[in-house]
């Protein structure tokens, strides 16, 4: 096992990282303003990279372009769900709206499996067989791609939340819903707008993330519980913590995939998440509530 | 006697006699409908009456069914001596979840997650246990199908019917009596509201453990009739978050913390969702996953319209007091 | 004698100090008032009696024997039942199963606990809506119930926590009553925090008034109205009585 093997290794799960973290970061959003569990995440994100495929398929569109339409799709898909599904059902006990999610997801996925079958399906650009050589590091093109995207992403995301006010406009919302509404905020528009932004967060970690992976339908559980093993680990309600926490996922499961066996990496994130959720269940960067 | 009471008996009586008069695959998915009935009852002690949300409790069923499978498959050893084994086990591994969750206050969906993350910790890990077959699968040799051999458990579709007919009745019993306990006036006080039922002398957390062990051990033994019902076990399969959800569909259907709502959700799930893959059947549509998406559907109309499950409003109708 | 003594508690939380070495002693039998401004550091006292938190430092004797520390159940084993500020009913059961859920405690059977339940409720003149769901009771009757709740238990002292709030004139006079009448027919000790001044003079025969987490004075309902320590922390200097 030579170092550049390993280093290699740990740069291609950083990257990979990076779009596991804007993925959580839709979640973090969701689940920090909303107060939402959103049990269908991951089916979402397998449905934002079937969708890169179809369109790369039917207009041999790169994903990197597919994630402008995608994004706007989803983002009127989340927009839509927490409008018409969720709101609704607002004062419901907590379990009753994570039943919802879990009745969403469910259908999500098998739903994918019928339309698109068990097999898997992926796209295919020029540049996934070609990396970048930094001396002896190797490091792939596509996987860099992804990851500026990834950065690109949630910065645009972390701006808009700082210095915009419909960014802080939701934050007020998340901060405290009883004055919000009393200073005149229209709370359950602005849930719906953070649901339909983390839902484009889904989509454009989706299209970048169809460029390393294969997508088949049972990756939707899969990254749903990678996605809250991420925020959790990362911690709740922190937008640093889930980009942090995907790294940290990311290169752990790689260096888990090269040293104990490929099937176990996930194993490792299990296992991650039961420690955290003991030790320190705000995470590493959230408050302590 | 009331008229819950006189309904209870008659449906009883209906179950007993059901078999003269019902074909083969219409006994093995009445076997199903009370293999889930029972299976949600089992489920429904740690929700309906502690309040504690599992969506891991495929990892039970799953241990249950190793346990005694391995048993048999290794040594020979039959069911019954199996279903100590698998109890056992389900028991400790429900008290290290309970323990470490409650210990650490996790609660709610954190502790929703922690059950997931405990059962796909499982089902990876007994892939690469090669002792119980690996990603292979194990395979329980089936002596034969006529005769009914309770020792082994091992006979016709219709022994394993009356098994799990009997294991449905109990449950129910079981839990019926259990509400009207000191247990069960704990367990719902606890669930209604932790922090006064501990102002009240109870030790929450004690009480909480008892539910979540029986609810174990109870899961246990649907384990155990799993693997000598379909005699192969594959990790992949049995320890899936898709087992997990089918368990908990009946009673979040029928009505979670009622003692009749997993009966009636298994019932009513497992007869519609069949009815309508016969339909699409004989329509010319065979497409895989149709059958979950209907699951997903119902799901969802129950939880955004008949919250508390199906049972509460039949019950009303029909004229029954609880 | 001594039921519960308070004895030097502090408790301070994240550098903020809500209690400052407070001592002070309930008489057994006796009906007392804890009284202070918002922020006084009532609740907080309250809560380590009830076992919720404990103290830092200091020492809290119920009969004689250390209770600081101890867990809400093991509080309510000791002999201290308690009620919430915010009433906290278990909304899915009847109000009979409430209690009877309180009358576990020391009963054996579910029958004999049934009895015990039936009988509080009749103290507390809850008794015809014994079947009803808890959930529908008024917030008057929920207070009762809060307090049959906590009596099925059978303890020595009652704590309460403002159950006076929300309640009309008339309906505050009826609780003093039954409080009254508890006290009187079977010795219940009781300790009460309360804002609602009219119940306290009504009631209490010992008062200790709180100010900025210490207590600042102690005595009959008569000579408190009077302390000049009392009426400054009410109502500011230089006031004139």
């Amino acid at each position: 096992m030579s170092l550049d093997l390993v280093v290699n290794v740990v740069i291609a799960g950083l990257l990979t990282g990076l779009v596991y973290g804007l993925m959580a970061l839709g979640l973090s959003v969701i689940f920090g303003v909303v107060r939402v569990v959103n049990f269908a995440h991951g089916e979402m994100m397998t449905i934002a990279m079937y969708a890169a495929t179809v369109l790369f398929a039917a207009l041999k569109l790169d994903p990197f372009l597919a994630l402008v339409p995608v994004a706007a799709a989803f983002f009127v898909f989340g927009y839509a769900m927490q409008a018409g599904l969720i709101n609704p059902f607002i004062t419901r006990p907590e379990h009753s709206q994570f039943m919802l999610l879990v009745a969403v997801a469910i259908i999500m996925v098998n739903a994918l499996l019928m339309i698109f079958g068990p097999d898997a399906r992926n796209v295919q650009v020029d540049y996934q067989l070609e990396s970048f050589e930094i001396g002896r590091i190797l490091i792939d093109k596509a996987r860099l791609y992804s990851a500026l995207v990834a950065i690109a992403a949630a910065a645009a995301l972390f701006a808009f939340f700082k210095f915009t006010l419909t960014g802080k406009a939701i934050r007020a919302c998340a901060d405290n819903y009883l004055g919000a509404k009393v200073v005149g905020l229209n709370v359950k528009k602005y849930y719906s707008l953070t649901f339909g932004l983390g839902s484009a967060c889904v989509a454009v970690a989706g299209c970048a993330m169809v460029l390393l992976v294969d997508v088949t339908p049972p990756l939707g559980p899969y990254y749903t519980l990678l996605a809250f093993v991420i925020v959790i680990v990362g911690g709740l309600g922190s937008m640093t913590g889930a980009l942090l926490g995907g790294v940290l996922i990311g290169v752990s499961e790689a260096l888990a995939g090269l040293f104990i066996a490929p099937s176990a990496k996930s194993m490792f994130s299990f296992g991650l998440l039961i420690l955290v959720l003991l030790l320190r269940p705000q995470g590493l960067l959230g408050k302590k509530q | 006697m009331s008229r819950a009471g006189i309904g209870l008996a008659a449906l009883t009586t209906l179950l007993v006699a059901f078999p003269a008069f019902a074909g083969p695959y219409a006994l093995s998915v009445a076997t199903l409908i009370l293999y889930f009935a029972y299976t949600g009852q089992a489920w429904n002690v740690m929700m309906g009456f502690a309040g504690q949300l599992s969506l891991g409790h495929s990892l039970y069923v799953g241990v249950g069914a190793y346990a005694a499978g391995a048993l048999f498959f290794h040594y020979g050893i039959g069911p019954w001596v199996g279903l100590w084994l698998a109890m056992a086990l389900c028991v400790a591994f429900g008290l290290v979840i309970g323990f470490l969750a409650f210990r650490f206050g996790i609660s709610g969906v954190y502790f929703a997650l922690l059950t997931i993350a405990f059962a796909e910790f499982t089902r990876i890990g007994f892939d690469h246990l090669d002792w119980l077959g690996g990603p292979g699968g194990m395979f329980l040799r089936v002596a034969q199908r006529d005769v009914w051999d309770l020792a082994n458990f091992r006979g016709p579709p219709l022994m394993y019917y009356y098994a799990m007919l009997f294991l449905t009745v109990a449950a129910f019993l079981l839990c019926f009596f259990l509400l009207r306990s000191k247990a069960g006036y704990y367990w719902q006080a606890i669930r209604e509201n932790e922090e006064a039922a501990q102002a009240l002398g109870i030790n929450t957390f004690r009480w909480k453990m008892a539910a979540v062990a029986l609810s174990a051990a109870m899961t246990s033994v649907s384990g155990v009739f799993f693997a000598f019902y379909y005699n192969n076990l594959f990790p992949e399969q049995i320890f899936h978050i898709s087992r997990s959800i089918e368990i908990i569909l009946g009673p979040v259907i029928g009505g979670v913390g009622t003692l009749f709502g997993p009966i009636l959700g298994a019932a009513v799930l497992t007869l519609l969702s069949d009815g309508i893959t016969d339909l699409l059947a004989a329509l010319g549509w065979e497409i895989p996953g149709i059958k979950q998406v209907f699951y997903g559907i119902v799901l969802l109309a129950v939880v955004m319209f008949l919250p508390h499950g199906i049972w509460p409003a039949v019950s009303r109708r029909l004229g029954f007091h609880k | 004698m001594t039921l519960l003594e308070v004895k030097g508690v502090s408790k301070s939380f994240r550098g903020l100090q809500a209690v400052r070495e407070a001592s002070f002693e309930v008489p057994q039998g006796s009906i007392n008032g804890l009284i202070g401004p918002n922020g006084a550091g009532k609740t907080t006292i309250f809560n380590m009696v009830a076992g919720v938190f404990a103290p830092d430092s200091g020492q809290i004797l119920f009969n004689g024997k250390p209770i600081q520390g101890f867990r809400p159940d093991q509080v309510c084993a000791a002999g201290i039942g308690r009620t919430f500020q915010l009433v906290k009913p278990f909304a899915g059961l009847s109000v009979l199963d409430n209690v009877i859920v309180g009358a576990l405690h020391k009963e054996r059977t579910v029958a004999a606990a049934r009895v015990h339940a039936s009988s509080i409720l009749k103290k507390l003149n809850l008794d015809a809506k014994a079947h009803l769901p808890a959930s529908s009771l008024t917030l008057p009757d929920r207070k009762r119930l809060e307090v049959a709740r906590a009596l099925a238990t059978r303890p020595r002292l009652l704590l309460l926590d403002e159950v006076m709030a929300g309640l009309r004139p008339t309906e505050c006079d009826q609780m003093v009553q039954v409080f009254r009448d508890l006290n009187r027919t079977e010795g219940l000790t009781i300790l009460l925090i309360e804002h609602v001044m009219r119940a306290v003079m009504a009631l209490a025969r010992h008062i200790g008034v709180l100010h900025h987490g210490e207590v600042i004075a102690r005595g009959t309902p008569e000579e408190i109205v009077r302390h000049p320590a009392v009426l400054e922390c009410y109502l500011g200097e230089e006031t004139e009585v």
